[in-house]
């Protein structure tokens, strides 16, 4: 097990047979926000057709899209593809109004896996873990902060969280896991 | 705990997700011709504060980030119906009569 630290190095922070929590490599991320009738002219420029429905996620190579609102999307990609999507975005802005921002400082994901990774989430949770399916995910909130949360299979999830909160996310998954391997 | 039928998200969600925004469907007086304090106050300050059905305004927070309307039953708590803002305002008595 690691500590936490202030530069969020990235690594396990919780091991075991019932849940392991790591805290992911950073990548690029964006909050796209744009009107309904334009959803096409933007997916062909990043390359990956943006879901319509509230939850939905579509990927494509590197690039990762969940649909957060009506009209708001947030993006993942690698680093190094983020320059590309900048530019594309860029080439139609004339045309095609929208807002793309980088908001890859923001946030910091964890990675949640292991039989006991849906009770460990529903400690801080109020959402129906279960009814999310798998390939979903939602904005929801944990503990009383706002996250995105991605259910990437049956017992294997991602949880992204402002970075100044995460320490107290981070702590109280750590005591829900000890909780947890207790039992 | 409530549970909140979102319109946009189309789910009926925990409501920890939501936040209470006030009464709903209070028309801010046209700014362009003069306005009496009169006007000025209601719009501001007076509410129905109802016991029984309420239309007030929610906020999907940690959610989808909008706003909608619901009507609420303000002695039982009961949600009578939820709908998207900018649609119009349901009649109390269609509400009433679906409800039973």
């Amino acid at each position: 097990m690691m500590a936490l630290t202030p530069e969020f190095t990235p690594g396990q922070l919780v091991s075991g047979d019932v849940v392991s929590v790591s805290l992911m490599a950073p990548v690029a991320r964006f909050s796209l926000r744009l009107r309904a009738a334009d959803i096409p002219a933007v997916s062909t420029a990043i390359g990956v057709d943006l879901p319509t429905r509230i939850g939905a996620c579509a990927h494509h190579e590197t690039v990762e899209v969940m649909c957060l609102g009506p009209d708001e999307w947030q993006i993942q990609t690698d680093a190094n593809d983020s320059v590309r999507l900048i530019n594309a975005c860029a080439a139609i802005y004339a045309q095609v109004p929208h807002s793309l921002t980088d908001i890859s400082a923001r946030e910091v994901t964890i990675s949640i896996e292991g039989p006991g990774a849906v009770d460990l989430l529903s400690i801080g949770c109020p959402r129906d873990i279960d009814k999310i399916a798998i390939g979903t995910g939602c904005r929801t909130v944990f503990d009383g902060v706002s996250t995105v949360l991605w259910r990437d299979g049956e017992t294997r999830f991602r949880l992204d969280i402002w970075r100044s909160f995460a320490p107290h996310v981070i702590g109280l998954i750590q005591t829900g896991c000890a909780e947890l391997a207790a039992q | 705990m409530l549970l909140i039928h979102c319109p946009y998200c189309a789910q009926t969600l925990p409501e920890l997700e939501f936040t209470y925004a006030g009464e709903a469907h209070i028309a801010r007086p046209d700014a362009s011709s003069p306005v009496s304090d009169e006007e000025w106050r209601n719009f501001l300050f007076i509410r129905t504060n109802v016991k029984g059905p309420h239309y007030e305004r929610w906020r999907h927070s940690h959610g989808c980030g909008r706003f909608f309307n619901a009507v609420r039953d303000t002695v039982s708590d009961r949600f009578l119906i939820t709908y998207k803002a900018g649609e119009k305002r349901p009649e109390l008595s269609d509400l009433l009569e679906k409800s039973k």
